[in-house]
């Protein structure tokens, strides 16, 4: 190396002489940085979604390599957010890949003091029993008068707002179907 | 909006920039204020007595926007002449039953129109205003009006008189405002709005989270149409709401009291058969579109029961299930407490933090037989048996506790593909990034396969109530190695098809009453109109018009802005160049402009209704909102409100003053729960503060999608309470070190922030202190800490059964709370010295 191209590979050198005074651009882009590629270049797919946190709607960009989210960003076509995300929608990536994540179904059996493992199919069969014993349980059929009432009050839901509007059709379906009324979720409180 | 909706945000500063003047008020200083023009430090639970004040001061300048308040409001509506105001009755209004805290509101009807008082008891305990979310409460053809707004009973008349008293010196009484710079906004407000310009209202859960929040709404409300500022560009009460679909699923209600579409859930009184149900509903002889309300009705049941749905049956009407008072939330966790509730699914949603009271949100939990909790993470409301605060305190030992756990892992929203609606109606679908792990799966892959278990479980049954399970329409594809129910099949079903074909319709005016279409969600109908999931446009911003009519899909019908006809004058010409937004074609016969106009498109403005028309024929060429049964926005509401046609300032259920304008404290209809576990307190020098909860920027809600991430929980680590300067010296509190706030219900320790962004108030005569906490922490996560909402009790809103979770009364100390049995005792100490309990 010259000492003409060393003086000129200093970044002050370039900030100095160069198009970038404020020394916030091509001045201090290093040999290194230049050879990154950045995630987002090598995914193998990107899916665009929807930020899942408040009801601005931010546009996502998702971004998967191998099978694994690598990289979540805001979607510059979207209008509603051109690109930005705020501090909550750019920790999504961690949101989804924490290893704190819940991964595997959990039971607490009743009067017990610690959590054991639960095969999913049954514990799917467990809750549909549950259901049903606790409708057969509670189950009115009709008011004082005789008026029809076709309902259970010995079950309730609570949440959907985090939810897609899919979701909430077939969860207002199948409850309504059973005569479970007490169907609630966020948008109450 | 800064801090809890900054992205949103970045059109604020957008107009900002463009020379629109910002006004932030807000009990405490946040990032919003740090960038407004103006901030207003306000009592929190005053801004009905602020918002009048503004009211006041318009109609008593006659600032009001003339030509479209008389076009398009009823302000020159004549009201019965039984009709009693506030100021005659000292903060009621005629109607009020004392014995049952409710109002007839016979006497509050348009002049002419006969009492249709109905069960208001039973509206109060079913929320029944919720439903005219879509659509305003049913009235009788044909109004007095007098156009010169000087008949004494006229709306514009009343109004002034209503809001007489709500002068600059009462709002500096009730808010803590000084009149100078109530003034201030004032001139602001109205300088900016008219024929040229607009001014637009955002408001979030401050508002709503009240015993008066849907008058709150009102009176911001009022204040727009009176400057015309509804229906235009660049104006419009906007509502900031805090979760992705959290508009979806109450357009898709998981509500008690609705199905979808605001259609209301029978209630076995009021709706006994279906032809009651849909008179109900469509009340005959209304104007607008909501006539139409059969067709959405039998299309809703088709979509449910499918083949089994026919006319001789009423199309399954009898398979619904019928309320017969209150079965929100609140009411049920109560419920849960007495033992009456089996078994509980939390989707999503973690109560323990989350809701108000939280001791009575757990205490419930841990008296079920059941509880089913799918989340992402390990939330609060999973493990409450396990290490919650009343594990600490006694009151609860796990070895003691019955409630038997499943916690389901949740599919991410990258993980499923679907739709939210975001806060301005507009829907966008989300493509599937990659499968969930492990178990974790969607809430449509879990409700899908429980309803098929159950259903197999049930194949035998002979049971009639066995008869809505079997009969339900349950049969969506699946895919995948996990039989992913589709999606895509689901939103189809939403949208509606015609039964006979399977094609799907062009939207809810294609929808028919006789049996041969079904439609999932009226109002969302056509978000698959051609056979095209119209949610997943995705044109990009910089391609199309700024109204961007083409990235996603807005209900109704893909308008960006409701009731835009009122972007045009009566006689269909935009107000000014600079405000146009849909116009009336003459040369063409149509509507058209830079939206979809939100009216019938071949309407001439001059159209005028024959005698006794009714539905959509009914409404005129110049009435801009076809959704309310005159086609005008209401100023004065005639029917549908529990607590007043007027917006009315009442003191919070808890507040430590007297209210300065009526001898009435507190709304006299709000919904309350009297019970020795939900104690409140009136107004007592014990709790002596005020405080406030609300969001942190880097925090979402109870804390479940936020405080188990490193990075959000790096930026917000810690729980803490802020105080004005002022106050840590009253009571001798040190910045960073610890403090405990207690209420009629909990005590809460944190770290003390002093800071000036929150700043004594002079109030009636005396300091008001404010504190205000943050309402995300928990035990559970990586940043934990005592919960906020723990300090509110449960008093609600009448109209939508909201609670007050925004004001409360408090005491403020230094040092740690206490901990084990002795915290409880110390809390029950306040209750003895309040005299809130005996002994």
């Amino acid at each position: 190396m010259g000492v003409r191209s060393w003086i000129e590979g200093w970044p002050v050198y370039r900030q100095l002489a160069g198009d970038d005074p404020t020394g916030r651009g091509e001045a201090v882009r290093s040999p290194r940085t230049a050879a990154l590629t950045s995630r987002t270049e090598t995914a193998d797919s990107v899916a665009r979604s929807v930020c899942p946190y408040c009801a601005v709607g931010c546009g996502q960009r998702v971004y998967v390599s191998g099978g694994r989210v690598t990289q979540i960003e805001g979607d510059p076509d979207s209008p509603i957010s051109r690109g930005r995300l705020c501090p909550k929608g750019a920790a999504s990536k961690s949101l989804v890949t924490s290893p704190r994540r819940q991964r595997r179904v959990l039971y607490r059996r009743p009067y017990g003091t610690d959590w054991e493992e639960l095969d999913l199919a049954t514990a799917m069969d467990m809750i549909a029993d549950r259901v049903l014993a606790a409708r057969a349980q509670t189950w009115e059929d009709v008011d004082e008068q005789g008026r029809p009432l076709h309902r259970t009050l010995g079950i309730a839901s609570l949440g959907g707002a985090t939810l897609d509007n899919e979701e909430n059709y077939l969860i207002k379906k199948l409850f309504t179907a059973l005569g479970a009324l007490q169907i609630e979720n966020q948008a109450r409180i | 909006m800064a801090e809890c909706h900054p992205v949103g945000f970045q059109w604020v500063m957008e107009a900002k920039r463009r020379g629109a003047t910002v006004i932030h008020i807000d009990p405490r200083f946040t990032r919003t204020s740090a960038l407004a023009d103006t901030y207003v430090p306000i009592r929190a639970g005053t801004d009905i007595a602020f918002l009048g004040g503004v009211v006041n001061y318009i109609l008593g300048n006659e600032l009001d926007f003339r030509e479209y308040v008389l076009a398009y409001t009823n302000a020159a509506t004549i009201v019965d002449e039984s009709y009693q105001d506030t100021e005659d009755l000292d903060g009621l209004f005629s109607g009020f039953d004392p014995e049952k805290g409710v109002y007839d509101p016979g006497s509050w009807q348009y002049a002419g129109h006969a009492p249709d008082s109905g069960d208001t008891d039973a509206d109060r305990e079913t929320a029944r205003p919720l439903r005219h979310e879509s659509h305003g409460p049913p009235i009788p053809a044909g109004t007095e009006r007098d156009e010169t707004l000087r008949h004494p009973r006229c709306v514009y008349q009343i109004l002034k008189r209503h809001f007489a008293r709500y002068t600059p010196e009462m709002v500096e009484r009730v808010c803590g405002v000084p009149r100078e710079k109530f003034l201030e906004v004032c001139q602001a407000w109205t300088r900016n709005s008219g024929r040229e310009r607009t001014s637009a209202l955002v408001y979030s859960v401050g508002w709503t989270q009240h015993t008066v929040g849907v008058q709150y709404i009102r009176t911001g409300a009022i204040i727009q149409l009176l400057l015309g500022n509804v229906g235009r560009p660049g104006g419009g009460v906007l509502a900031l709401r805090g979760h992705a679909s959290i508009q979806g699923s109450t357009d898709i209600p998981t509500l008690f009291n609705l199905l979808p579409g605001y259609l209301p859930m029978p209630h076995h009184a009021q709706h006994a058969s279906f032809s009651d149900w849909v008179a109900a509903i469509r009340h005959p002889g209304q104007k607008g579109f909501w006539a139409d309300a059969r067709a959405y009705a039998v299309s809703l049941l088709k979509a449910y029961w499918g083949d089994a749905a026919t006319a001789e049956n009423d199309y399954c009407y009898g398979h619904l299930p019928r309320m017969t008072g209150d079965h929100g939330t609140y009411q049920t966790v109560l419920n849960m407490v007495d033992g009456k509730v089996k078994g509980y699914f939390l989707l999503g949603q973690n109560p323990a933090v989350g809701s108000a009271h939280g001791r009575a949100q757990r205490l419930g939990m841990a008296n079920l037989d059941w509880l089913v909790v799918r989340d992402l993470y390990l939330v609060e409301s999973a493990t409450f048996w396990k290490d919650g605060p009343e594990v600490a305190t006694g009151e609860l030992v796990p070895e003691e506790c019955r409630t038997e756990v499943f916690f389901l892992p949740a599919a991410s929203h990258v993980e499923k593909e679907g739709s939210f609606t975001q806060t301005q109606r507009l829907l966008q679908w989300r493509e599937k990034a990659v499968d969930p792990p492990g178990d974790c799966r969607s809430e449509l892959w879990f409700v899908y396969h429980l309803g098929r278990i159950i259903r197999q479980k049930l194949a035998a049954s002979t049971l009639p109530r066995d008869r809505a399970v079997l009969d339900l329409a349950w049969d969506y594809p699946v895919s995948g190695q996990h039989d992913e129910p589709s999606a895509t099949a689901v939103l189809r079903e939403i949208n509606g098809f015609e039964v006979a074909s399977g094609e799907p319709v062009s939207g809810y005016t294609a929808l028919k009453d006789d049996g041969s279409t079904a439609c999932g969600c009226w109002i969302y109908s056509g978000v698959f109109a051609g056979g095209v999931n119209q949610a997943a446009r995705r044109r990009p911003g910089a391609e199309q018009s700024w109204v961007a009519a083409e990235w996603g899909w807005a209900w109704p019908m893909n308008r960006r802005l409701l009731y835009n006809r009122a972007s045009a004058d009566p006689s269909g010409r935009p107000w000014s160049p600079r405000k146009a937004y849909v116009w009336w074609d003459a040369g063409k016969g149509r509507w058209t402009g830079h939206d979809v106009p939100d009216f019938e498109a071949d309407k001439d403005p001059s159209y005028r209704p024959p005698l006794g028309a009714t539905g959509v024929a009914a409404i005129a060429g110049d009435d801009p909102f076809v959704m309310q049964s005159d086609g005008k926005g209401w100023l004065y509401v005639p029917t549908g409100l529990i607590d007043g046609p007027l917006p009315t300032h009442y003191e919070p259920a808890e507040s430590p003053v007297a209210n300065p304008l009526y001898r009435q404290q507190s709304n006299p209809a709000r919904k309350t729960y009297p019970r020795p576990d939900n104690p409140l307190d009136p107004i007592s020098a014990v709790f002596p503060y005020v405080f406030t909860v609300s969001r942190l920027t880097e925090h979402h809600t109870a804390g479940g999608m936020s405080r188990h991430l490193e990075y959000l929980s790096e930026l917000q680590p810690e729980m803490f309470i802020e105080v004005s300067p002022e106050l840590a010296a009253e009571r001798g509190l040190s910045h960073l070190d610890w403090a405990h706030v207690v209420t009629a219900r909990a005590v809460v320790e944190a770290r003390v922030m002093v800071t000036d962004r929150l700043t004594p108030l002079r109030v009636a005569g005396r300091t008001i202190h404010q504190i205000w906490l943050p309402y995300h922490w928990g035990g559970a996560g990586l940043s934990v800490g005592d919960s906020a909402n723990d300090l509110f009790g449960i008093v609600l809103d009448p109209n939508v059964l909201i609670q007050e979770s925004k004001v409360g009364t408090c005491d403020l100390r230094p040092g740690r709370r206490p901990t084990g049995p002795e915290l409880r005792r110390y809390v029950d100490g306040y209750l003895r010295r309040a005299g809130l309990r005996k002994g």
